[in-house]
């Protein structure tokens, strides 16, 4: 039976949204998000010869690549405290006391959290998009949306994941080290380890494995979810080229991404006695 | 119940009905497992054996929301968020607990922290926070109280202001389980005590009614103008546990069973007698006796 009072996931979710904004966090990173992505849609050419706000099409691939090493590790450094911060101030048995449920508590903060770093992805980018707005068609600018919708939901993976460890960490400095690795784990090894057994195999490693395989990584399925929209510049993608189109329906990525979010809350909640 | 935390036992077979309208102290060292004990009843960890239930309603059940409403809970050492005001704090859990947010500043009136309602927490004295977790447990008139070392850090006004809120809810019979290292503070305030030793329930009564069961000796002092070994000749035949006597004062420690034979022999000592003193065990003798 499920016992869920949404009015007790608000008040949680609106004090920890609340908290981000007081204490400037989520304009601080959205000021980061814009002064990346203004760097790189006048920079982005650069490689074509050219500079200034030009083509939209580099400046999501370049985007994409910058955003695929920021948000998780933001995600990661927003969530890592969520329950094990409580724990260790002493401050969750009295809020356990109340008449909530753990569901609803993780939920709350999960939202609130995901709430402050979607805002800080939608001002950030959002402001450059606008920017960008008065030269680009409307396909590209459907793309640019789709950029920053899929640059949240990567954000809410790893917060579900940051989550998680928060609530498995005994303690703040094991839960911080926990997080690092899910970092490292997903953005930087995972894809070179897919890339040595490509190598190695000569490329004979299983072509219907390979993408499967890249659909448990989320920093992937973010990158294929950006890419297959803008044919010319593939090559800005790297691994991710190798995905066959018959997999890469937005709305199956987007299902993938979201039990991606999922999935980590459920090991909490299931771990979070 | 039973609770085990991995090969720990940390309550041990305890069984105690705490009844409506009353005070209850609970006393015992640290680990004793007052602090698990706490936890159980509130529903915030489950017995390993056993079961809990507040007005014949599991506190574990479907039914807990409704439950966790009617219940104030001050936990020891309470910590709330730097960041928020005192009256912001209050608001917070007010709206976890479903009750309105214009009665938090009243209540923190109430606790006498009106003055610093706008400001953050981060600069409350020690005092000062234990008052607005003792406005938090009120939110919402609970019927049950769980009080766990609540005057930590109160100043003796402090202390005398929290009693007398405690008397004036005790008057609205809302019941209240406390627990506190200063004994003689809650012997006078509590109707019964439950001493906990090593998990196990120690012993459960009254004040007078541990006093009686461990039997500790009483003091009588007895200043009189007679030789000291009239005093003996008096006293002749009775099982006392001590007699010093020095400058026409004399100190007798014997049991409650002796007081009044001791007493009335005293008593044919007719104007010689001067002053008689009887001090009773305390608290802390029963509870040193019980759990030291």
């Amino acid at each position: 039976m499920l016992n869920i009072e949404i009015s007790q996931i608000k008040v949680i979710a609106a004090k920890e949204f609340r908290d981000r904004i007081r204490n400037r966090w989520v304009i601080a990173v959205a000021i980061i998000f814009t002064a990346f992505a203004l760097a790189i849609a006048y920079f982005g050419s650069a490689q074509q010869g050219e500079v200034g706000l030009r083509n939209i099409e580099v400046t999501i691939a370049s985007l994409v690549s910058l955003v695929i090493y920021l948000i998780p590790l933001i995600a990661l450094i927003l969530g890592y405290d969520a329950i094990v911060g409580e724990r260790e101030r002493g401050s969750l048995d009295l809020l356990l006391s109340m008449p909530i449920t753990r569901l609803e508590l993780l939920l709350g903060k999960f939202l609130g959290l995901s709430a402050a770093l979607a805002s800080a992805t939608l001002a950030g980018f959002g402001l450059v998009g606008l920017l960008l707005a008065y030269q680009i068609d409307i396909n590209a600018l459907y793309h640019y949306i789709g950029f920053m919708v899929s640059a949240i939901l990567l954000g809410m993976v790893f917060l579900s994941l940051a989550v998680m460890v928060s609530v498995i960490s005994k303690d703040r400095a094991r839960a911080s080290g926990g997080a690092i690795s899910v970092w490292f784990l997903f953005v930087l090894v995972y894809d070179l380890l897919l890339l040595g057994i490509l190598v190695l195999s000569g490329g004979s490693f299983g072509e219907e494995l390979f993408p499967l395989l890249l659909l448990l990584n989320p920093a992937d399925i973010f990158r294929i979810l950006n890419i297959f929209s803008m044919e010319d510049i593939k090559v800005f993608y790297g691994l991710a080229t190798v995905f066959p189109t018959s997999l890469s329906s937005p709305w199956l990525l987007g299902s993938v991404m979201i039990t991606w979010i999922i999935m980590p809350l459920t090991v909490a909640l299931w771990r979070f006695k | 119940m039973f609770k085990y935390y991995g090969q720990v036992l940390a309550v041990d077979g305890v069984t105690l009905t705490v009844h409506k309208g009353e005070t209850l102290g609970l006393i015992g060292h640290n680990g004793a497992g007052k602090s698990t004990l706490f936890k159980m009843m509130l529903g915030l960890t489950p017995p390993t054996t056993g079961e809990i239930s507040i007005n014949s309603t599991s506190v574990h059940g479907n039914n807990f929301r409704e439950l966790r409403r009617s219940i104030g809970y001050l936990p020891e050492n309470v910590v709330f968020y730097d960041n928020l005001t005192g009256l912001e704090t209050l608001q917070f859990f007010a709206s976890l607990k479903g009750c309105e947010r214009d009665k938090c500043l009243p209540l923190l009136e109430k606790v006498g922290l009106a003055h610093a309602a706008t400001r953050r927490v981060d600069g409350y004295s020690k005092g000062m926070r234990q008052r607005l977790g003792f406005a938090q447990a009120l939110l919402g008139k609970p019927r049950i109280l769980f009080l766990d070392e609540p005057t930590t850090g109160l100043d003796p006004e402090g202390i005398r202001e929290f009693y007398s809120i405690l008397h004036e809810l005790n008057s609205q019979s809302v019941t209240v389980v406390i627990t506190s290292h200063i004994l003689s503070e809650i012997q006078e305030r509590v109707q019964r005590l439950a001493v906990l030793k090593s998990g196990k329930l120690h012993a459960l009564g009254t004040v007078q009614e541990l006093r009686e069961s461990v039997d500790l000796p009483l003091i009588i002092r007895v200043r009189q103008q007679c030789p000291d070994s009239a005093l003996q000749a008096i006293l002749q035949g009775i099982a006392l546990d001590e007699l010093t006597m020095a400058d026409n004062t004399a100190t007798i420690r014997c049991h409650r069973a002796q007081k009044m034979e001791v007493l009335r022999r005293l008593g044919s000592l007719g104007d010689a007698l001067e002053d008689v003193i009887v001090k009773e065990p305390t608290l802390e003798d029963v509870f040193l006796g019980y759990a030291g």
